[in-house]
């Protein structure tokens, strides 16, 4: 009996993935919890594009005039700021959603192309201390292995009020990848579910903040720059929130950043995307006349030296990345592809990192498993593609004409889109439209 | 006996010359006059120091402390000795919210009362409380334990993991997967010693012993109402 097409017609409330999820619920009983980042189609850096030069502006020859990368972060209060040779840092993920291993491999990456990483909730490994030249500590809610040591020994600090995969959402680590050791760091039962806090334990609001900045910056004698953290949903409030709680630094988290495990109706429906985020905040700096002076790095999504170029012509001073860190270092790679079966998936969808059952062995804490990631090959990895990145955003550079990337500005971006024009606050290319804006 | 006036010298520089005392050094006790409500004073100290601060304190103080013994004679703002790792911490007055925050160990006494959420996120540190507690104490309690002469606040022991809870007085109720347990001849003896560290008296046996009841600890959905 062959199919009627009239009969076949898909809906567009109940197509096959709604109904599917429905069943799952039905027979499971717990939300969907995954994790990466949000897969909706959203306004990005894709739907912006550079203006190169013409006969107004000058190039600058490729391979042969200097277009530099140097940024330094923490130049506010800090007695030792961040110096950078790249714009290009690492966020914080964990040891825990992360294997020793893969946080090796960031550690030794970021070491030898000048940038810096960051722990993430658990603490800090040996590990990674010892990889990494440069590491931003992060003082999240759950306070998972955090001690004055290695507060100390870290080079600067991150006070992390949310992330963009869930602004507003603690962390959550399944227990299945609640190892012994990974236990041991957080305090916790092996194999519990551990759901981190969502709020810090001693401090509420702006004002209070300001006051746990004044005793991080106290407990370090004022050395260590202090980055604040937000997910982005009011980022231009939170940018000028931070700045005035005494940021010296303040991150803004996309939606499209990613997560190790977070509820899927969380990834997908909370938080604004990465674009308007950065424009709000880059507005909130200019506002307070603290553009460049408070560094504002810009992470979700980010995933090119084209994404990198566009975000620092927009008015960030470094970017960083994530998720796409971890594919450098194998994630969804077609390698091992009956494990990925073995999960319900396939290399290219795979986000199964909740899992523990990473099948390259960068988002687990199976011994065997993490075996599959060489440390040394991770970091190989991982520091060609900064160095592609890099080398992308200066190609665009130079081709503007700029002898620093952070020399890019708003007036080389135009959007292809009418969303990402508004979202960005730059012009509809081939137009001098910006929507929300008044022409007069 | 060193002196630091915090009404000639900032808060900064008082740290700063904590911070900065050699290993070996001879200059073990200091006192702290004029607080005035200052923050973040004596944090991070890393050594076996005798600290006495002559007043009352704003937020933090003796916070992330390690090895060193700080006495307030006078109040506290938030979060007194949190994070803190080693070393003692005693509170003459009263302690308001957060006190000892997601302490790791050492010991917080508190000889008046304290706010809400004492003891939140603590993981490992012991804390003995002369008077009262106020609501949502122990919130996320990893480990360590929490004496309590007085009465406790609502949702005592909220989402607890596997920090002791003991409270001599009412408590107006527990949170979620908190419950009493049985008070054992060896919890006794903790709590004995516990309040003779503190230098607090009181009848051991007279406390009630509180715990997790371990039912959060897997996502389940018939514990949906508890998330």
């Amino acid at each position: 009996m062959t199919i009627d097409p009239r009969n076949a017609r898909p809906s567009a409330a109940f197509p096959p993935n709604v109904i599917a999820e429905i069943q799952r619920a039905a027979d499971q009983g717990i939300y969907e919890i995954r994790g990466l980042g949000t897969k909706r189609r959203l306004p990005s850096f894709d739907d912006l594009l550079l203006l190169g030069a013409s006969i107004s502006r000058y190039p600058l020859e490729g391979y042969r005039e200097k277009c530099d990368t140097d940024v330094v972060l923490g130049t506010r209060f800090a007695a030792k700021p961040l110096e950078l040779r790249i714009p290009i840092t690492i966020a914080g993920m964990s040891f825990g959603s992360l294997s020793a291993a893969a946080k090796e491999s960031i550690g030794r990456a970021c070491t030898a192309v000048g940038t810096s990483s960051t722990t993430g909730d658990g603490g800090m490994t040996e590990e990674e201390r010892r990889a990494s030249k440069l590491l931003v500590y992060q003082v999240l809610p759950s306070r998972y292995g955090l001690n004055p040591r290695d507060l100390r020994r870290a080079d600067a600090i991150e006070v992390v009020i949310g992330q963009g995969a869930k602004p507003g959402g603690g962390g959550m680590l399944l227990g299945q990848k609640i190892s012994p050791r990974v236990a041991k760091m957080r305090t916790l039962p092996e194999g519990i579910d551990q759901r981190s806090a969502c709020r810090h334990p001693d401090w509420t609001g702006p004002d209070d903040l300001t006051i746990k900045i004044q005793e991080l910056r106290e407990i370090t004698d004022w050395q260590k720059p202090i980055y604040v953290k937000v997910g982005a949903s009011r980022p231009f409030f939170d940018t000028q929130l931070a700045v005035k709680a005494g940021a010296d630094v303040v991150v803004v988290d996309g939606m499209q950043g990613g997560t190790g495990a977070t509820q899927d109706v969380f990834i997908e429906h909370v938080g604004i995307p990465t674009l308007p985020a950065l424009r709000q905040a880059v507005d909130a700096l200019v506002d307070l006349d603290m553009h460049r002076k408070v560094q504002l790095v810009i992470s979700g999504g980010i995933r090119s030296g084209a994404d990198v170029a566009k975000a620092l012509a927009m008015g960030a001073d470094a970017v960083s990345i994530g998720s796409a860190a971890l594919m450098a270092l194998g994630c969804n790679k077609p390698v091992q592809v009956a494990d990925y079966a073995a999960l319900g998936t396939a290399p290219g969808h795979c986000h199964h990192c909740h899992t523990g059952r990473c099948p390259v062995g960068v988002t687990t804490q199976d011994p065997l498993l993490e075996k599959r990631l060489d440390p040394e090959q991770g970091a190989r990895w991982l520091r060609n593609y900064l160095s592609v990145m890099t080398l992308e955003a200066q190609t665009i550079a130079r081709a503007c004409g700029k002898t620093h990337v952070l020399n890019l500005e708003p007036e080389d971006l135009v959007a292809t889109t009418i969303e990402a024009a508004a979202m960005a606050g730059v012009p509809l290319a081939g137009t001098s439209w910006i929507p929300g804006r008044d022409l007069r | 006996m060193q002196t630091v006036d915090l009404a000639a010298e900032d808060v900064r520089a008082l740290n700063g010359r904590l911070h900065a005392l050699p290993a070996d050094t001879n200059q073990r006790a200091w006192r702290v006059i004029n607080p005035r409500g200052a923050h973040a004073v004596a944090v991070g100290l890393t050594q076996e120091l005798e600290v006495v601060v002559d007043g009352h304190v704003g937020y933090y103080c003796a916070g992330m402390n390690e090895a060193a013994h700080v006495e307030i004679r006078g109040h506290c703002g938030w979060g007194v000795g949190e994070n803190m790792m080693s070393g003692m911490v005693r509170v003459a007055g009263n302690a308001s919210q957060s006190a000892g925050a997601s302490g790791h160990g050492g010991m917080l006494v508190i000889e008046g009362d304290a706010g809400h959420r004492c003891g939140i996120s603590m993981k490992g540190i012991d804390i003995v409380v002369g008077g009262s507690i106020g609501a949502f104490s122990a919130f996320m309690a990893q480990a360590g334990n929490l004496v309590v002469c007085g009465d406790a606040g609502e949702n005592l022991g909220d989402s607890l993991y596997e920090a002791d809870i003991y409270v001599r007085g009412a408590v107006a109720s527990l949170g979620a997967d908190c419950v009493e347990k049985e008070m054992t001849a060896a919890d006794r003896e903790k709590v004995a010693a516990l309040l003779a560290r503190a230098g607090i008296a009181a009848d051991a046996a007279a406390f009630r012993r509180y715990g997790s009841a371990r039912t959060l600890y897997n996502f389940h959905v018939d514990h949906a109402d508890s998330y």
